[in-house]
């Protein structure tokens, strides 16, 4: 049985139907009937539409309905809202204008959806599609965040028309400014945060179908939050009761953030699926998907630190700006300003913060939260100004780290920007992940590549983040002789199934494979808050547990009923219920005896051991790390090969290592991506999407990426009851600023200090031809 | 609509398709060949890549009427009598998957690579691979698993 606990690298009970083409991703659902829907989106990213005319298209053979937003406004339906309240400047509450489902009278970005083709088959559609004639009056356009904010900049939405959306701040400016003034040195740094495209291999997909005889919709959708979408459905934009909406969701194909929210195409197709008395479905297509779905990322800050003379941090002055795009999606808002916020002290003792953020709306896609959201833009924040203090003091990166690190002497640590971390000692992971990556070699190294002409340069970064929010349930039910675990999570490739088996199987004692995990199901599972922010195994994890031992507790009644002994005296151990006596019951044998109302114990009413628990987080948990990287840069030609990634994570409490060291692995490539590769242009004039291709974005290929050497060293968390710390994001979170630092380091030599993300080739050599010309 | 005959995963199929039909959307859509995934529309992604005539090839870059006479294999037509293929064990084994989607596509190249180079090394992997993207697992386990794949497959051949 301990080969399948805690700990242990248990193979995944998912991987046999993921590799046997057996998984049932959302587009794989067909519903007897189903016709085909598309969406026809905008061309331009902010036009009038002075007419739709779809006379063309419904003349058609084979078209079913042709929707637009004029018949979404007939009907009653609502608009995607967005779930963070916003403020001005002066303290006010901003307008939030939804996302519409369908654009009535004015599209705001390239990709807005204008109408609704259904059709018999995917062909008929798109061709009908394109015989929508939308009448448009194009209007001027705003891209970026700077074009957004000057002087009589176009105004995206009328009742903003300063295009600045919301204002936010936290600390405190007065102490921060007297600290500044008080301060031996003033390092200062602008930085940007690249816009990314989070690519789930998986494009989006939904399926909808309406049950004329009961009026319940049923869902089939790709989402990270059943019941998220469920919810949206019916508060928002179906406006129907809970209980008529049902939402499904089978295997997901990566989701990273984009996948938490509901999206007006799921009300489309189950609307549509109403209308015309068949299943409706809608498979996204990547340039969609590039287009219609969240972005990530996309601030600007500028950061003004105040150090003593031999190095402490004494204040952090913050000053930012976010790119919303064309509507403030679902958690859009939180991102740049408590999201990042709270984690802007980072492993530092930091006596004083002020950071304000204003967030603008852009004739561009959405922006909300990607791997990480807010957490790696407060990381690389910090970790480049760690650098960039260290340069200006001549410190070296580690000293100056190791000088301003919170002790874990100072544990549970309340930070100025809130959060109270539990526990960690980030002294000692950095001096593991400096010792693995040889960090003392590095300086042969460089010399080795510099013989060869090759600049060679090594850098890190010490993170901490914030995981795990607000509770979850979950029930064991006893059914065929195995057990089921319903949960209110998401897996989207973490391997939950298997990992929460892992729980239950060691807790109750019984096989690995005898138990199921149940998940995307809102009538099979009552509540669930979905995956997102690392929340699963710190939350799902405990209520899991905690719902294995309420079996067990209940198991204790009925043992002790049917061996006739006292419930006090009948102790559980190895799956097995005994007296002091050595009289006893197996699990699986009482959970079917259990069902015999003639084996009901008194008091007892419910004839199954089946149980539902539910565990509320009271605190955030905090994994942290060190992250190096080493990279060569080519001269040249400005490109940057990663030669060696090292890192030593402290996650607490492991679950399963293998899919641990997976989590770090694909957050590592995300981080290195967005560092390096991953640049999303718009057209500054036409806020066109020029990068809307995977022949456009550069998505890393494995040719693009080392091998990473990767550690766990943990401490388990003081807070969760099962010392889980969270692992979906920490990869993501330390690899930025790690791979910047060591672009910089390479080009020191030419007198570079700074170099803004993507470091793409062209970036790398124009900043080494700048450098050159100014020497 | 012109009329096709060819071999998937060892039994005859016959169909009439239109000739714009992609390769995969016939898999997909009228032979229920979900396993087969569309991950981008530009043939970038490899998701989609199944064998024709023992060949990987990318089934979204092909039209159903260019399959006519072949044999095409896909993921499903891997396994026998339930034991995964020495790839797809190989995988599971090396944790080489996360979401799934990408994973049939990179299975399917995996094979290619392992019948052409026995025993590839790490940078034969990534280099051979640069027609299939992964957003989960950052590769690294991936090429794992392909190496050992390639070993199990010498090996029992």
């Amino acid at each position: 049985m301990q080969r399948f606990g805690l700990g242990q690298p248990v193979r995944r009970s998912e991987d046999p139907r993921l590799l046997t083409g057996r998984g049932r991703y959302a587009a794989d659902v067909r519903l007897p009937g189903e016709a085909r829907a598309v969406v026809l989106r905008s061309p331009h990213a902010h036009a009038r539409i002075r007419a739709i005319d779809t006379t063309r298209a419904l003349a058609m053979p084979g078209v079913l309905a042709v929707l637009t937003g004029a018949d979404v406004a007939a009907d009653g339906l609502g608009e995607v809202p967005c779930s963070i309240r916003v403020n001005g400047r002066d303290g006010q509450r901003m307008p939030r204008p939804g996302r519409p489902l369908l654009a009535a009278e004015r599209v705001r970005y390239v990709g807005d959806g204008v109408a609704l083709v259904v059709a018999e088959t995917l062909a008929t559609a798109v061709d009908a599609a394109e015989r929508i004639d939308v009448d448009y009056d194009p209007l001027p356009a705003v891209a970026t965040i700077e074009a957004a904010v000057a002087d009589g900049a176009p105004p995206v939405w009328d009742a903003v028309p300063d295009n600045r959306a919301f204002f936010w701040q936290r600390g405190d400016g007065d102490a921060v400014a007297a600290a500044l003034a008080g301060a031996d040195r003033i390092v200062s740094l602008a930085l940007a945060n690249n816009r990314v495209v989070p690519c789930a291999m998986e494009p989006r997909a939904a399926v909808g179908a309406f049950d004329a005889a009961t009026g319940r919709y049923t869902l089939y959708t790709s989402s990270q939050s059943p019941h998220g979408v469920k919810k949206g459905l019916s508060a928002h934009t179906l406006n129907v009761p809970e209980e008529m909406v049902h939402v499904i969701v089978g295997d997901v194909g990566g989701g990273f953030g984009t996948k938490i929210f509901h999206y007006p195409e799921e009300a489309l197709v189950l609307w549509a699926a109403r209308r015309i008395g068949r299943p409706v479905k809608w498979v996204g297509d990547r340039s969609e998907a590039f287009l219609a779905d969240t972005h990530g990322r996309d601030q600007r800050n500028r950061l003004t630190a105040g150090f003593t003379a031999d190095g402490r941090l004494l204040a952090l002055k913050v000053e930012s700006f976010a790119n919303m795009g064309a509507y403030l999606n679902c958690f859009g808002p939180a991102i740049p300003t408590e999201m990042t916020g709270c984690m802007l002290s980072g492993v530092y003792a930091l006596p004083a913060l002020h950071a304000v953020c204003e967030g603008v709306y852009t004739n561009t896609t959405p922006v909300d939260a990607y791997r990480g959201a807010g957490r790696p833009e407060a990381s690389y924040m910090l970790e480049r100004l760690m650098d960039a203090a260290a340069r200006e003091l001549g410190l070296t990166p580690d000293a100056i780290r190791r000088l301003n690190f919170i002790t874990p002497d100072r544990m549970p640590y309340r930070t100025v920007t809130g959060p109270v971390y539990d526990s960690g000692d980030f002294g000692r992971r950095l001096d593991a992940a400096l010792a693995k990556a040889d960090w003392a070699g590095a300086a042969g190294r460089k010399r080795e590549a510099a013989a060869r002409g090759s600049l060679r340069g090594i850098g890190l970064s010490s993170y901490v983040e914030i995981c795990g929010f607000q509770g979850e349930d979950a029930t064991i039910r006893f059914a065929d002789g195995g057990i089921e675990v319903l949960v209110g999570t998401q897996s989207t490739g973490q391997g939950h199934e298997t990992a929460y088996a892992q729980i239950v199987a060691e807790t109750l004692g019984v096989p690995f494979d005898a138990v199921t995990v149940v998940q995307g199901d809102t009538d099979r599972i009552r509540t669930g808050l979905g995956t997102s922010g690392s929340r699963s195994l710190p939350v799902g994890g405990p209520a899991v547990k905690r719902a294995a031992e309420a079996v067990i507790a209940r198991g204790r009644g009925f043992a002790a009923h049917l061996l006739q002994a006292d419930a006090g005296e009948v102790r559980f151990a190895e799956g097995r219920f005994e007296t002091a006596g050595g009289r006893g019951i197996d699990l699986m044998a009482l959970a079917e005896a259990a069902t015999d109302p003639a084996n009901l114990p008194p008091g007892e009413t419910v004839a199954v051991l089946d149980a539902t628990a539910r565990f509320d987080l009271e605190a955030s948990t905090f994994p942290n790390g060190c992250h190096v990287c080493e990279v060569e840069v080519d001269p040249e030609t400005g490109r940057v090969t990663v030669v060696r990634y090292t890192v030593v994570d402290d996650f607490g409490t492991v679950v399963n290592p293998l899919l641990l060291a997976g989590q770090v692995h694909g957050g590592i490539a995300q981080g290195i991506g967005q560092a390096l590769m991953e640049f999303t242009a718009y057209d500054p004039d036409s806020a066109q999407l020029l990068t809307a291709s995977f022949v456009d974005y550069a998505l890393p290929r494995a040719a693009d990426l080392p091998a990473f050497d990767i550690a766990f060293d943990g401490i388990p968390c003081t807070t969760n009851p099962l010392g889980i710390k969270g692992a979906g994001e920490a990869g993501t979170i330390g690899a930025c600023p790690a791979v910047i630092n060591a672009v910089i380091d390479a080009l020191a030599p030419l007198g570079v200090t700074h170099i803004d993300m993507p470091a793409t080739p062209e970036a790398v050599w124009r900043t080494i031809r700048a450098a050159k010309t100014a020497a | 609509m012109i009329a096709i005959a060819l071999t998937v995963n060892g039994k005859p199929v016959a169909a009439e398709v239109e000739p714009r039909r992609l390769l995969v959307d016939f898999l997909r859509d009228e032979l229920g060949l979900t396993g087969t995934h569309i991950g981008c529309d530009t043939s970038q992604c490899g998701a989609c890549v199944v064998h024709m005539d023992g060949v990987s090839v990318k089934s979204c870059s092909l039209l159903a009427v260019q399959a006519d006479g072949s044999q095409v294999t896909t993921i499903e037509g891997l396994a026998s009598d339930g034991d995964l293929h020495p790839m797809q064990a190989a995988f599971r084994e090396h944790h080489g998957l996360q979401c799934g989607f990408c994973t049939p596509g990179m299975v399917m190249s995996a094979i290619d690579l392992a019948a052409r180079v026995p025993e590839p090394s790490p940078a034969d992997v990534r280099e051979w691979l640069s027609g299939n993207f992964c957003r989960c697992t950052g590769y690294h386990n991936i090429v794992q698993a392909v190496m050992a794949g390639a070993r199990a497959m010498s090996t029992d051949g």
